[in-house]
This record gives C-alpha cells, sequence and structure tokens, in this order.
C-alpha cells in the first residue's frame, strides 16, 4: 500500500479544515473545522511514524489529541458565554470591536 | 515482542525556574480550593510573588549554565535563561497590575464572577462589588510557565504543548474584563479561534518536519538540512507552516489581524501581559528555531521573512497613524516593533540574537508600563482609551502625562531612552549581516511611528481639556511601582546600556 494516499488524504482533510476556518459563520463550526485540521495532521504523523520507521509520530498523535481536547474545554466555555450573552454564536454578530 | 525502554535522563536542576513556576501554580489552584474566599486575593498575590521571585533567583543560579536535558528536548542555555529571566520580572509586575484595586470604585480590572450574564440586574450589582475572580491567579502562572517554557523547547512537540500552556489560559484572560464584558468576551473568542487556527498551522508544520528528518528535534532537523536525497518540499511547506503558528503569536503581518481587536478587548493588566510576555516567549522560540533547526537553510526562507518584516513594518507603522483608541494605537504600534524585531532576528549573527534580546528586554519595560498608565486614566464607564479623552492631560496631571510621554519617547526610539539602543542594536546587527534595504525601511518606518507618538504628546499637552474629560486616578504601590520599575529601566538602558548589552553579548549562544 503506497503511504503517499495517507498523506493526501491528510492534506485534503487539512484543506477542508482551513477553508472551514475560513468560510463558515457558526462559532462551533469554525471550531469543528480547527479540530478536523488536528485530526489531519494525526493521520499526517502516524503515515511518517510508517515510513521513518519510528515511534515517535504515534506517540505525538496521541499528544495532539490530549491538547486538542484541552483546547475544547477552554474553547466550548468561551463560546458558552459569548452564546448567553447574544443569543448568538455567528462570528459576524461579533463585531463591536473593529477599526 | 517486548521493547526494551531505557528511561529518559532527567536533570532537575537545570529546569528548576520552570518547576518553581508551574508548582505555584498548582498550589493557586489548591488555594482556590481550600482557601475562604475573603483572604484568597491576598494569598494568591503572595503565591504568584514568591514563585517568580525563587523562579528568578533560580535563573541568576543557573547563570552560564549550558546543558540540554530531558532527553534533548529543553535547553538550558544564554538566551533561554536571559528570557525566562525577563519573563518572571515582567509577569510578576503584570500580577501586581492585575492585584490593583484602588483604581476603580471596587475590585479591580477582573470581572467579580465571569458566569454571571453581562448587563443583567445581578451584573451591575457585582460590578460595584469588592468580590473578584481570583482564578486568574493561577491562569497567569500557569501561562507564564508555559512562557518560560516556550524560550527554552529544543524539541517542536514539546513547544507545541507549551505553546497551548501560554495560549490557553490567555483565552480565557482575554475574556474576564470588569467593565465592558461584551467586548471584552468577544476579544476572547476572536484570540481563541484564530489562535485555534494558528496552532494547527503549527502542528501540521512540525508533522511534515518529522515526515522529513525522522525526529522533531531541532538538532535531528539540522543535520537532515546537512543530507542529500531528502524531500524538500516537506521541509519548506513545513518550516512555512510552522512559521505562521509562531509569527502569528509574535503578531507579524499578515497574522497580526487579532492583535488591535484583543489588545482593546481584553482587561488593561492582561493586554499588558500580552504584549510584553507573550511577544517574548513567541519571539525567543522563533529565534530558536531559525537558528537551530534551520540555520544552514537560511538562504531558503529569508527571503520570506524580509518581505514580513517589510509588511509588519510598514503596516504597524502606517494603520498605528489613523487610530483614535489609546490601547489600539500600542496595539498597532506592537506589532511595528515586532518588525523592528524581525530586522535582528534575520540577520542570524550573534550580534543579532544579542540585539534581539536587549530589544525584548527593552520593549517589555516600556509596553508594560506604558499600558499600566493607561489604566490611570478613567471616567465614571471605567477607563478612558478614546485619544480625544486624552486631550490635554499634561494640565490635570503633569506626572502621568509627562511619564507617559516618555514612554512613547522610549517606544518611538528618541535617544536615551531604551528604545533608541534596542533599535541601534538590531539595525546595526542587520546593516553588518547584509540587510541594508531591510533597515532602511526600519528607518522609514520609525520615523512614521514617531510621528503618531509625537501626535499623542502635543495632544496631552498643547490641547485645551475636554470639560467633562476623564480623571486620573491616584493608584496604590502595585501600579506605581511597576510605572516606577518600567520608568527606571527606560531610563536606565537609555543611559548606561552597556551592563545589559554584555549580558545579552554573553547570553548570545544557542546549544543544541
Amino acid at each position: 500500500m503506497n503511504e503517499s494516499y495517507y498523506l493526501l488524504l491528510a492534506a485534503l482533510l487539512f484543506t477542508i479544515g482551513g477553508l472551514g476556518v475560513l468560510l463558515r459563520r457558526n462559532a462551533i463550526l469554525v471550531f469543528m473545522s480547527v479540530e478536523l485540521m488536528l485530526n489531519s495532521v494525526n493521520l499526517t504523523l502516524v503515515t511518517f511514524s510508517r515510513t521513518t520507521g519510528t515511534l515517535d509520530g504515534q506517540v505525538m498523535a496521541f499528544f495532539v489529541m490530549v491538547v486538542a481536547a484541552a483546547e475544547v474545554v477552554v474553547g466550548l466555555a468561551i463560546l458558552m458565554s459569548i452564546f448567553r450573552s447574544r443569543r448568538s454564536a455567528s462570528v459576524d454578530d461579533a463585531s463591536l470591536l473593529k477599526f | 515482542m517486548p521493547v526494551e525502554i531505557q528511561s529518559p535522563a532527567l536533570a532537575y536542576a537545570p529546569v528548576a525556574p520552570l518547576l518553581l513556576v508551574f508548582a505555584a501554580a498548582l498550589i493557586s489552584v489548591l488555594v482556590e480550593a481550600f482557601v475562604p474566599a475573603s483572604s484568597r486575593r491576598v494569598v494568591q498575590i503572595w503565591v504568584c510573588a514568591v514563585g517568580l521571585v525563587l523562579a528568578l533567583a533560580a535563573v541568576i543560579l543557573l547563570a552560564g549554565t549550558e546543558e540540554l536535558t530531558f532527553s534533548g528536548a529543553i535547553a538550558v542555555d544564554g538566551p533561554a535563561l536571559f528570557l525566562q529571566g525577563t519573563l518572571a520580572v515582567l509577569g510578576l509586575a503584570a500580577i501586581l497590575l492585575l492585584s490593583e484595586r484602588s483604581l476603580d470604585s471596587s475590585g479591580g480590572a477582573v470581572v467579580a464572577r465571569a458566569a454571571v450574564l453581562p448587563g443583567s440586574r445581578e451584573d451591575a450589582v457585582l460590578a460595584e462589588a469588592t468580590e473578584v475572580q481570583t482564578e486568574i491567579y493561577p491562569l497567569a502562572l500557569f501561562s507564564l510557565g508555559g512562557m518560560m517554557l516556550f524560550t527554552a523547547c529544543n524539541n517542536l512537540l514539546l513547544m507545541f504543548v507549551a505553546l497551548e500552556v501560554l495560549s490557553l489560559p490567555l483565552y480565557l484572560m482575554a475574556g474576564l474584563a470588569r467593565r465592558r464584558r461584551l467586548l471584552s468576551q468577544e476579544a476572547a473568542v476572536k484570540y481563541f479561534l484564530l489562535g485555534a487556527f494558528a496552532s494547527a498551522f503549527f502542528m501540521y508544520g512540525v508533522a511534515l518536519l518529522y515526515g522529513y528528518a525522522g525526529s522533531v528535534d531541532l538538532g535531528d532537523i539540522f543535520a537532515a538540512t546537512g543530507t542529500a536525497g531528502t524531500n524538500d518540499a516537506l521541509l519548506f511547506v513545513g518550516l512555512a507552516m510552522l512559521a505562521v503558528g509562531l509569527l502569528f503569536k509574535v503578531g507579524a503581518v499578515p497574522f497580526q489581524a487579532w492583535t488591535p481587536d484583543v489588545y482593546q478587548g481584553s482587561p488593561t493588566p492582561v493586554t499588558a501581559l500580552m504584549a510584553a510576555c507573550t511577544k517574548i516567549a513567541a519571539f525567543g522560540a522563533l529565534l530558536r528555531v531559525l537558528y537551530v533547526g534551520f540555520g544552514r537553510t537560511e538562504w531558503d526562507w529569508r527571503p520570506m521573512m524580509w518581505g514580513i518584516a517589510i509588511l509588519t513594518m510598514v503596516v504597524g507603522a502606517v494603520l498605528a497613524v489613523t487610530q483614535t483608541d489609546v490601547k489600539r494605537m500600542l496595539a498597532y504600534s506592537s506589532v511595528a516593533h515586532t518588525g523592528f524585531i524581525l530586522v535582528g532576528v534575520i540577520a542570524l549573527s550573534p550580534q543579532g540574537l544579542s540585539g534581539t534580546l536587549f530589544y525584548l528586554l527593552a520593549y517589555g519595560f516600556t509596553t508594560l508600563a506604558s499600558f499600566a498608565v493607561v489604566t490611570l486614566v478613567r471616567d465614571s464607564s471605567g477607563e478612558a482609551t478614546h485619544l480625544s479623552q486624552w486631550a490635554g492631560l499634561g494640565r490635570k496631571s503633569p506626572l502621568v502625562a509627562g511619564t507617559f510621554a516618555f514612554f512613547l519617547a522610549a517606544l518611538a526610539g528618541i535617544p536615551l531612552t531604551s528604545g533608541f539602543m534596542a533599535k541601534f542594536a538590531v539595525f546595526a546587527a542587520g546593516v553588518d549581516g547584509g540587510a541594508t534595504a531591510l533597515v532602511i525601511v526600519g528607518v522609514v518606518a520609525s520615523a512614521v511611528t514617531a510621528f503618531f507618538y509625537a501626535r499623542v504628546v502635543v495632544l496631552m499637552f498643547f490641547s485645551e481639556p475636554p470639560l467633562d474629560g476623564p480623571t486620573v486616578a491616584v493608584p496604590s504601590g502595585f501600579t506605581a511601582g511597576t510605572i516606577a520599575l518600567g520608568l527606571a529601566v527606560s531610563v536606565l538602558l537609555g543611559v548606561l546600556p552597556q551592563p545589559v548589552l554584555d549580558l545579552a553579548d554573553n547570553a548570545a549562544q544557542f546549544i543544541y
């Protein structure tokens, strides 16, 4: 099996995630897109772990998962607080701060 | 088949500053759980002060150490210790600013209860209460610990973890302002979403570099760049992605969009912490990545960094001119300063490294103290940050206006201030490194920034104060001490810079 397919899939997922961050309007979906990007990182790491013949990549994937989980905790708390005060999770509504 | 696992060599003494700050952070969490609410604030301030002072003492004792520890993941060397010491002092000053409570009628800059809905009746009652969300202290300590670790990471995975340890508490702290809570929450959301986006790029870069070198140790990546036949696409795309994450944290154009919004919306003491400490930590990491990991591929990344440095200086300086809010103006000025510091980074020489270290120290103290001055000018709704409200401040309070004018002069780089010596150090290194064109852009951008600093000074001293203008609050020793410290450092580094320049020169040697 050719490993480059996995790398291409990961790159595709990363791109979809990146586009999601830029195009989506709902803060929760923006955040989900970031998580998708981190998951594509995990796929890349595990694939490279196989190509380079080292275990580091698999261990790093666990680190990324833990960090992503911590990010969820903090992120959802912040999104909750802004949703409660504005009744909206749209990133376009939060526009008090500008030039 | 069972695999023999060898336990890595761990030397705890060289990482004592980090351990002390993280220990203080954990104790601070316990204080939240077990100390009665009435005495929590005082205990927390003591925990922070003792932890950071001990960390500074440990840094001083470790001076001169050059050691790779934790299986090569942490490098304790001159730049790391220099920046860790700076971070400990600035972090303590920022925490003292956070603890100030004699400016407001009530409990200072931090919200009483973050969970209460902004604008509700309970919120209006709590805004005047002396209650305060003391969780901000453990958050600040964890963030500072992450920053100190960030400057010492010799391994990209650890660097990612440190990046998150320093960022996650900051996202929360940005949303904890007592006044103008909607702005503050909005700043937190923006900072969080963009920060998470940038760290995903950082980690994708790490993954690609792992594929390139088979390891994420900066030393191994450096070794791999010297061998032929490896896949250079992975190297360049990986480095570019990594750079996106780091340049976001330092606030370089085109990744600066968050800076003005977050600086304006956050509680001002938290802004001071971000402006001074986050920038120092992020530059520490950027320096280590470029000098240690990619020193051999400089011809490949230098054009990109040139472009970013020029854009950062020009965009920061030009947009600062158009600002009408003091905090936003200082934010754009911090973007311009990022560009100036990048000139020293790009020089890629010991001179450039020592100049950058000196610049970070000088800039950190000046910017922290100028945000401290911003907290003093207030009207009935809290801080008066609109520039029109600062008109004629020099007549109401010559001392405060004069101090702020001095900090602006230091930020502009007028001779006999720390800013002049700092700019001279990085620009001299830039010219020696062959980046004359870059330095010319830097000097022109400095002139533009000097223009808008001068505009504020003219506004403060030569215009009539508005009738219903803000008043200047009398601070307690916390804020006054921080401003005095910033003033002393800005003057001393301008008049007698040699000891600190020597210190930075001696520190300017990475190990790997």
